[in-house]
């Protein structure tokens, strides 16, 4: 107890201490003449942003040098990237992170589309869409160990357990065993465990899609939808195209925002995947894994590059389409 | 070649309202029927149950003789033109005109053709490959107007489209629209609520309050021979002058009304078109005089005391007290106003000099003198 109360006050001296020195670096700069005193007193707001962006940049900059070394310190040019590309353990590493890309931002975008369409104006809406968001407030691990006591095997197993219910003789150790889907051996498909932990995460980020596509939903003018009945739409035909063209930008912006959190998608790799094995490893997780447990900091560096390499034209999208919503209105 | 016939229509929401008790309306072929009246007089929710967006709950509602009430708005072949335009801000101009058409899977040169015309008639030929946004508010209107034309439907329908134009472009596609009806001779029923748009553009004119029906006929008979108070004080700007006044004798020989204090006598046609003043001998009604029945020609006289001069350039309202009690036609029925005294309008000829605080004696014309029942409200006439 007295040590949470030491840490809170730690706290509460440092916070403290930053706003006295930005209140008196202020105070100074208010004491200047002009136009010295409206520049002063941007440098004052500024500078502690800037110093956080050096810290960013900096560790980026030494990253991408490091990118170009071997696990032994050794200059190794492009080595690591070709390695990337060629081992066919890494190109199912880059497989598998294409595919939760499509896999978990397509179902999640769609479950979330479906379910704010029919729960729109239903009766008991604000609960059933609290319980659709609920999951997105779980922390990856916490959903990851929920989720392992549905997978887990026999009697510890929700899924399995189901399972074992069906007449005859049933397979119910299916999760973290052999990863090949339906028993086929191909790389350029996911593995069964990969599907598996997919699941997790569309039912966390399905929660967010549907609450931010049913506010969009909701401010769809209803004039646009009855124009679109008396032209002759069915219901169908006014929603693809007219209410889901209007709701296009906010759309656009969950999808981003799903496959930038599902390209780096990490934590649930190491709870449910065991660290990545069975098949189940992504580009962040292998740059944890080959920077830190197997020690090879150049190769981790180079995963870390083209993750970034990858996030960097969605956030591009993301940015566009914030500019050109900001623009409709 | 389109009517549309409404018996006995009704609307009652769950919660008990009602807005709409039973209406019966009949609009002929090619006819341009206004539906005015105060807001939440239940104007737009007969216009939404003809077009199927509201649901209908009692009596029958027929498109060309056949019953449409269980129809989707889908299937009864109308168009309409909404208040707020609904464009489809995803689409260009074309797109929007071609929507309809293109759902109903039309040849694609027969599509392009339709829209060329149209756009031709309404001027968008420029804009057709821009997107609602960046139309102006007149531009807008014609969009909407031409995506009902292009379908050249049994029925338009109208819900207030001019209110979202700035004053000159209203007056200016007032009489675009109502010219255009009658080029195309499609049968329309157009919404209002205001009384000037009504009185220029509608064949006929159905004024509504709460729902119930109050006097269906051209403007000019609306405005000349109103059935009752609610709808004589509505129709007309400014609004007819109403008070208290008293039948001092009803006979042969003519008829005498006193308004504050002063005898109004009525003879020969004008006592004739009043006849039925007769019943109400010794008893107080309301008397209504336009604006413009004042100070022109005329056999009565009545004397004011001016208030206020506002000055049109048209002509003069000069905003006179009388000592007389206002009587209004509200929601409910009839109120008499409080107190002995009331603000009259007169319309005067813009030169006649006239000083505030003078007594003026205005000359009243009795063949446009009008008189309804106090309790009811409605119109007295030759019987």
């Amino acid at each position: 107890m007295g040590d949470i109360f030491s840490s809170l006050g730690l706290v509460v001296v440092g916070i403290a201490a930053f706003a006295a020195v930005i209140g008196g670096l202020y105070w100074l700069a208010s004491q200047l003449p002009e136009p010295w005193r409206e520049r002063a007193r941007t440098v004052v707001f500024l500078g502690p942003g800037l110093l956080l962006l050096l810290g960013l940049v900096l560790p980026a900059l030494i990253n991408f040098r490091l990118a170009f070394y071997d696990r032994n310190g050794d200059w190794y040019g492009f080595g690591n990237y070709r390695d990337i590309f060629t081992s066919s353990n890494n190109i199912e590493v880059l497989m598998n992170t294409l595919w939760w890309g499509i896999l978990v931002t397509g179902a999640s975008t769609v479950i979330g589309v479906v379910i704010a369409r029919f729960a729109d104006r239903m009766r008991g809406e604000p609960i059933a869409k609290a319980a659709i968001f609920l999951p997105t407030a779980i922390s990856m691990v916490g959903a990851g160990i929920i989720w392992n006591f549905v997978y887990s095997p026999r009697e510890y197993g929700l899924l399995n357990s189901m399972i074992g219910l069906l007449p005859g003789e049933q397979d119910i150790q299916f999760f973290l065993q052999d990863s090949k889907l339906l028993g086929i051996d191909n790389q350029w498909i996911p593995g069964l465990n990969s599907l598996l932990i997919m699941v997790v995460i569309i039912w966390i980020q399905a929660g967010f899609a549907t609450v931010v596509i049913s506010a969009a939903l909701k401010g769809v003018p209803d004039d646009l939808v009855e124009a679109a009945k008396i032209d002759g739409a069915t219901d169908r035909q006014a929603f693809f195209r007219v209410v889901l063209p209007y709701i296009k930008g906010t759309i656009i912006t969950v999808v981003t925002t799903i496959v930038i959190a599902v390209l780096k998608i990490f934590d649930i790799i190491q709870t449910m995947g065991k660290g990545g094995s069975f098949g189940t490893s992504t580009m962040a997780n292998e740059m944890y894994e080959q920077a830190f447990p197997q020690d090879n900091e150049g190769l981790g560096a180079a995963w870390a590059i083209l993750l970034f390499l990858a996030v960097a034209p969605i956030i591009y999208v993301n940015a566009r389409n914030q500019r050109a919503m900001r623009g409709a209105r | 070649m389109s009517t549309l016939t409404m018996n006995n229509l009704q609307k009652k929401y769950p919660n008990g309202f009602v807005a709409v008790p039973g209406l019966d309306l009949h609009i002929d072929d090619g006819e341009f029927l206004v539906l005015v009246g105060p807001s939440g007089c239940g104007k737009s929710t007969v216009l939404r149950m003809v077009a199927g967006l509201e649901d209908i709950s009692g009596g029958d509602l027929l498109i060309d003789d056949t019953r449409v009430n269980d129809k989707g708005p889908q299937e009864r072949d109308i168009a309409m033109v909404f208040q707020s335009y609904a464009l489809y801000p995803n689409m260009t101009v074309e797109g929007n005109i071609a929507f309809a058409m293109k759902l109903r899977k039309t040849d694609k040169g027969q599509i392009k053709q339709k829209v060329a015309e149209v756009a031709e008639l309404l001027e968008l030929t420029q804009v057709l490959d821009r997107k609602p946004g960046q139309l102006s508010g007149g531009q807008r209107q014609r969009v909407a107007m031409g995506r009902a034309i292009v379908r050249e439907p049994k029925l338009f329908l109208m819900d207030e489209p001019l209110s979202n134009l700035d004053a000159k472009l209203r007056v200016q596609t007032r009489a675009e629209i109502a010219k255009l009806q009658r080029r195309l001779g499609v049968t329309t029923m157009y919404v209002t609520h205001d009384q000037v748009e009504a009185m220029t553009m509608g064949d006929r004119v159905a004024v509504l309050r709460r729902g119930v029906l109050m006097q269906c006929a051209a403007p000019s008979t609306l405005y000349e021979s109103p059935d009752n108070l609610f709808v004589a004080q509505f129709i007309g700007s400014p609004s007819m002058n109403v008070v208290r006044g008293v039948v001092r004798s009803a006979g042969e020989e003519g008829i005498v009304l006193e308004v504050a204090g002063q005898s109004l006598a009525l003879t020969g046609a004008a006592a004739q078109r009043m006849a039925g003043l007769a019943k109400y001998g010794g008893q107080e009604i309301a008397v209504g005089i336009r604006p413009e029945a004042l100070g022109g020609d005329g056999e009565g006289q009545i004397t004011v005391a001016v208030d206020l001069v506002e000055m049109l350039g048209s002509e003069k309202l000069v905003h006179a007290s009388i000592d007389a009690v206002a009587v209004r036609a509200i929601d409910t029925g009839v109120e008499i106003g409080t107190g002995t005294s009331s603000t009259m309008i007169a319309s005067l000829d813009p030169r006649r000099d006239v000083r505030v605080g003078e007594r003026l004696t205005l000359s009243v014309d009795t063949m446009r003198v009008h008189a309804f029942d106090l309790q009811t409200g409605a119109a007295i006439g030759r019987s």
